[in-house]
């Protein structure tokens, strides 16, 4: 009896120290092979006495089933190791750079008018767009800049001929909408103008701007304040951004007010080259739109009122990611511009 | 316009730092550009006086001077030309600052100079420094500089807006800042001058509204030889003019004080009556600026018998201008309409002090106080005879400013609060305005009537400007807009262009904003069968006539990157392109404006990687690109020859039978005009075309299994991939799904005229499987068909 139980527990013993898949198969000859110690005594059983015989082979049947367990076992463990070990000599490095295409980059001015437009989209703003050659009469009359107003000056103009030109604002774009549709409304229109200045730093011939136009019979210069502080702070990620409001003139607006924030880069601290430490950039012009523009417009202005206000996506985008000059934005470097993946 | 804040100060002083004033007032809507110093910081530097100069021994071009400070006589040396005996200067001694520049003892080829004697430009005056700067005979030795010139001054900057021309005096600045302080303006006294001769000049209005007032005077026996007194020209200095003479410097100060423009003229070279009218076909003018100017129609003259002799409200004639030698002069403070000076001198590309006051309103009120005030200035200068003053009016012609009607709920609708009927009639007040209830209104209804000075207040919006503008934006209410919601609309037939543009960044391609502005030579090799759109005016002629198509701006683009290193170029771009649709004149409605996309292509296929093949990229690639763009449905490319493209490598994109765009090599012309290094594929697409998607209506995928076929065929070269698949779905009967050109090979063991192409024929039926008999029955069909009408030759 002991000699069996001897026998498995060297057996067991042997396979749970094996190390290799070779020694496996050793081992399983060893015991359980055609010669094995194991099948010998199962061969052997023939000289035990009838009566012993059963329970004496049911003993070393069990013993055999747990060794060839055993081994099997072992023999799996020993597999995955090995294959571990074949695929770790096969290691790829996995710091080489990947395959294929890389990618583009949107340019800056779309994504700041993608957030513009996503933000007035949100409070129910329309987006329309409009022609880039103009006439004289949307781009000045309907603002109520008839020939020769002063604040034409303001607006260097390129023409194509005496009473067709490029747009210097967006605004015709909202004339052209409150002479088609009825009030009330709320729309933006962004889009490229132009005006006679060559480029340097802060000006080019072609830029963006985004105005806005709300046409109600409820609307407020409070409401104006409202929604612009609203989105200078929603735009630039800061809740407490000082917004102010500053009396000026348009020819479109009474009353009119340019708005500053601000600056986002000092944040009012002073000695500072983006608002030359004035703690003030300004970023827009607003106010509430002219009676007299919207009665050209066919509106009754008694009726309803309006707010309008505008903004130059390129300033926007020059403040939010830090470019120095408005050049890069048609220089159109792909080191620039891959910046913006 | 720029002020010296003393000057603001003597008309109105108000216990606020420069900081705080010039605060307030960007807060009035008067918006500071900018503070300077009136001068640099100095110290130690006093009024001294030269009491001899010597040569000095080793060098001809400097003096030795002794200079007295008041106290002592120091020894300087000094290379100034007009350094003289007797003359007085500013003089910095030994330790004097000028800003950050110490003044210290120094020997100056071989001899000691204790101190420096100072030009304009050293004490920060101005950018003179042809020599010391001249002080008056009577400055007192010794005073501190800064208290002789009254150096302890800023020079403030306002950046007026066309509205608020009431500003460019320092009277309008003085009233603004007495307004925002609710302090009372102290106005310099302005007597009457009492005429001691007779002498007049006739006057004649006969232009209507655009002159309705004319203020002459004569003055006789002025002596012009003394210049003007320090004041005079140090404010003259800081509101960035340069003195001339008194009549010039009285003329200008007075229009920086009062608002008023005013001109004066030789009396001696004026010949009888002075007519203020319009010019007519044909005169000329010669101009104080020494250039002469052929008159356009309908400019404002001034005139004598002899003609043309100033352009009204911009600039005098040179023949009645004063000169040093003038003894009798006649003085003009008149009233010239905005619309009848607005533009002119734009026209004639002049921008005058006057002109820009004139064509933004004067005060129509204020030409005889004017007058007074340059009189008295004048004769207390340069002495003289005054004639009488001579109004010289049409009262139906004035402005006529009209009674606004205020209402106090429009006031609260506008603003968004409520203002109490106090603060109004205080805030009206303090303006200046008369105002009256309107008793027959139930609510509360003013009439307003502003004065000759705020002549921009014409509607209810102008007070309800004004009223804000004094209680401050900033004190005003901040509430969310209210409206009705409203739907916005919403379409699933289109893409939107910001999808698009992100998947064209997700190819690989970045996206390039070109000017709409290019050079109409480069584009001609591009488009030369489009008329574009020419600018009168345009930068230069890199920028003359707008786009007719995107690429041009984008091979620019490309360019720019070329010659920075970049090679692998992908560059994206929408916008609008431009052309006259129909010949005759160019107006509003026929020119065309459409909205483009277009790409362009060069370099690389992929970056460069250890794992990427290194092909450069090729048609295939941007048709692919195209085609991953636009959705494959109904999209048809077809061969085709454009200008400006390499023959055999472009082709039109067709969505059914519309024309989309076009792709394609550039040729070598193209590649030559715009500097191209390595070969370019360039793509242009209408946009709204692109965006168009079809909603999708599904067929039921079929639940039988798939059989393919390939079929491996020799077809002449000339036949194209797409006449091939035509003939297939042709004659393939309908269970064919799809098919699969997988291979196409020219070269060894395929004679030179022929080309071997793979495809594989995918067979499904929707409710049942198919046969064998039927596949074949198809294949045979298909491989007759191609016989036929192809000619091809079935290879196995």
């Amino acid at each position: 009896m002991s000699e069996l139980e001897t026998l498995k527990a060297q057996a067991l013993a042997a396979v749970s120290a094996a190390s290799q898949l070779s020694d496996i198969e050793t081992l399983r000859v060893r015991y359980l092979g055609k010669k094995g110690e194991i099948t010998a005594l199962l061969k052997g059983l023939g000289q035990v006495s009838q009566e012993d015989r059963p329970k004496m082979g049911a003993l070393i049947n069990a013993v055999k089933a747990e060794v060839d367990d055993a081994i099997v076992e072992r023999r799996q463990v020993l597999e995955v190791e090995a294959e571990d070990q074949s695929a770790a000599a096969n290691a790829i490095d996995v710091t080489l750079p990947g395959r294929g295409t890389g990618r583009g980059a949107l340019h800056p001015v779309t994504l700041v008018l993608d957030r513009i437009e996503a933000f007035f989209k949100s409070v129910g703003f329309d987006t329309v767009y409009g022609p880039e050659i103009e006439d004289d009469y949307h781009n000045f009359e309907a603002l109520n800049l008839p020939e020769h107003h002063p604040a034409r000056a303001m607006h260097d103009t390129f023409y194509i001929t005496d009473s067709v030109l490029l747009r210097t604002h967006t605004s015709p774009v909202q004339v052209r909408t409150m002479e088609s549709r009825e009030p009330p409304f709320r729309i933006i229109c962004p889009g490229k103008t132009y005006r006679v200045d060559p480029p340097d730093p802060s000006h080019l011939p072609m830029f963006h701007q985004v105005e806005g136009l709300m046409v109600d019979e409820t609307c407020s210069f409070a409401d104006l304040k409202g929604i612009i502080t609203e989105f200078l702070r929603v735009f630039f990620e800061r809740d407490d951004l000082k917004v102010r409001f500053r009396p000026s003139y348009f020819p479109f607006t009474e009353p009119s007010a340019e708005v500053d924030v601000q600056c986002v880069h000092c944040l009012g601290k002073g000695h500072c080259r983006v608002c030359s430490s004035t703690g003030w950039l300004e970023v827009m012009g607003s106010g509430m739109v002219h009676p007299r523009v919207l009665e050209m417009s066919g509106i009754d202005s008694e009726r309803f009122l309006g707010f309008a206000f505008g903004m130059g996506p390129e300033r926007l985008a020059m403040l939010r990611y830090g470019v120095s000059d408005m050049r890069h934005f048609v220089d159109n470097d792909l080191r620039f511009l891959e910046q913006f993946r | 316009m720029k002020f010296s804040e003393q000057w603001l100060r003597e008309w109105v002083n108000p216990a606020l730092t420069t900081e705080e004033l010039v605060h307030q007032i960007t807060m009035a809507g008067l918006e500071v550009d900018g503070v300077e110093p009136a001068a640099a910081s100095l110290s130690q530097v006093v009024v001294g006086e030269i009491l001899e100069t010597d040569a000095h021994p080793n060098a001809d071009k400097l003096k030795v001077c002794r200079v007295d400070s008041g106290t002592e006589t120091h020894q300087v040396v000094c290379g100034a030309p007009n350094a003289r005996p007797g003359l007085k200067v500013p003089f910095a001694m030994v330790g004097a600052k000028l800003d950050d520049f110490k003044i210290k003892k120094a020997k100056l080829r071989g001899v000691e100079s204790f101190g420096m004697l100072c030009s304009e430009r050293e004490l920060g005056l101005s950018d003179q420094h042809e020599g010391l700067m001249e002080l008056a005979e009577t400055a007192p030795v010794g005073t501190d500089i800064n208290t002789y010139l009254g150096l302890d001054d800023s020079i403030v900057e306002v950046d007026l807006t066309p509205n608020r021309s009431d500003c460019l005096g320092i009277i309008g600045l003085a009233r603004e800042t007495g307004l925002m302080n609710n302090l009372d303006v102290c106005m310099p006294v302005i007597a009457p001058i009492e005429p001691v001769i007779d002498d007049t000049i006739s006057v004649e209005l006969s232009a209507g509204t655009a002159c309705p007032r004319f203020v002459g005077r004569v003055i006789k026996n002025v002596d012009l030889s003394a210049p003007s007194p320090l004041w005079l020209v140090e404010k003259l200095r800081r509101s960035g003019i340069r003195s001339i003479d008194p009549v010039v410097d009285v003329t200008n100060y007075v229009m920086l004080e009062l608002n008023q423009p005013m001109h004066a003229y030789d009396l001696n070279a004026l010949k009888g009556t002075i007519r203020v009218r319009g010019s007519r076909g044909g005169e000329s003018l010669d101009l104080l600026n020494g250039q002469t100017v052929e008159l356009l129609d309908e400019t404002l003259l001034i005139t004598d018998d002899s003609g043309p002799i100033g352009m009204a409200g911009v600039m005098g004639g040179s023949g009645t201008a004063v000169k040093p030698e003038t003894h009798n002069i006649f003085l003009e403070a008149a009233f010239f309409a905005p619309v009848a000076i607005a533009g002119r001198a734009r026209a004639y590309a002049m921008h005058t002090d006057a002109g820009h006051r004139f064509e933004r309103g004067v005060d129509f009120m204020g030409q005889s106080r004017a007058m007074e005030r340059a009189t008295a200035l004048l004769l207390s200068i340069s002495g003289g005879e005054p004639g009488p003053l001579v109004d010289t009016v049409k009262e139906d012609d004035l402005p006529v400013l009209p009674k606004v009607t205020l209402r106090a709920a429009r006031i609260e609708r506008v603003l968004g609060m409520a203002i109490s009927e106090a603060d109004v009639e205080n805030i009206l007040k303090r303006l200046d305005f008369e105002f009256a209830v309107d008793p027959a209104e139930s609510e509360k209804v003013w009439q307003v009537s502003s004065p000759s000075h705020r002549f921009d207040i014409n509607i209810e919006a102008d007070l309800i400007e004004e009223i804000s503008r004094i209680i401050g934006y900033d004190n005003l209410p901040v509430t969310r807009p209210t409206a009705e919601l409203m739907m916005l609309e919403s379409t699933e037939q289109a893409v939107s262009v910001k999808s698009l543009k992100a998947q064209l960044a997700s190819r690989g391609y970045s996206e390039a904003i070109t000017y709409s502005f290019v050079d109409d030579q480069k584009q001609r090799l591009l488009t030369p069968q489009v008329a574009p759109v020419a600018l009168k005016n345009p930068l230069s002629s890199e920028m003359n006539v707008m786009r007719t198509t995107l690429c041009g701006g984008l091979l620019n683009a490309l360019v720019h990157n070329q010659n920075r290193q970049q090679q692998d170029v992908r560059l994206f771009e929408t916008g609008l392109v431009f052309e006259q649709n129909s010949s005759g004149s160019l107006n509003f409605d026929n020119i065309e404006q459409k909205n483009r996309l277009a790409l362009v292509l060069s370099g690389r296929r992929l970056p460069e990687g250890w794992a990427n093949a290194q092909a450069s990229a090729d048609f295939f690639d941007l048709k692919g690109d195209l085609e991953f763009l636009l959705g494959a449905q109904g999209l048809s490319f077809e061969a085709c020859d454009l200008p400006g493209m390499q023959v055999g490598q472009c082709a039109t994109v067709l969505m059914g039978v519309e024309v989309l765009g076009y792709l394609g090599l550039v040729n070598r012309g193209v590649a030559q005009a715009f500097d191209l290094r390595n070969p370019v594929l360039i793509a242009e697409i209408d946009l709204a075309m692109a965006m168009r998607r079809s909603v999708p209506r599904v067929v039921e995928v079929s639940k039988f299994p798939e059989v393919r076929r390939d079929l491996a065929m020799l077809v002449d070269r000339a036949v194209s991939a797409s006449e091939i698949q035509n003939v297939i779905y042709a004659h393939a009967g309908s269970a064919l799904l799809h098919l699969k050109l997988f291979d196409v090979y020219t070269g060894k063991g395929v004679e030179t005229i022929q080309k071997s192409i793979g495809i594989g024929l995918t067979f499904q039926h929707p409710s049942r499987t198919l046969t064998d008999d039927e596949i074949s029955t198809a294949m045979a069909e298909v491989v007759a068909a191609l016989e036929t009408k192809l000619k091809a030759q079935l290879r196995n």
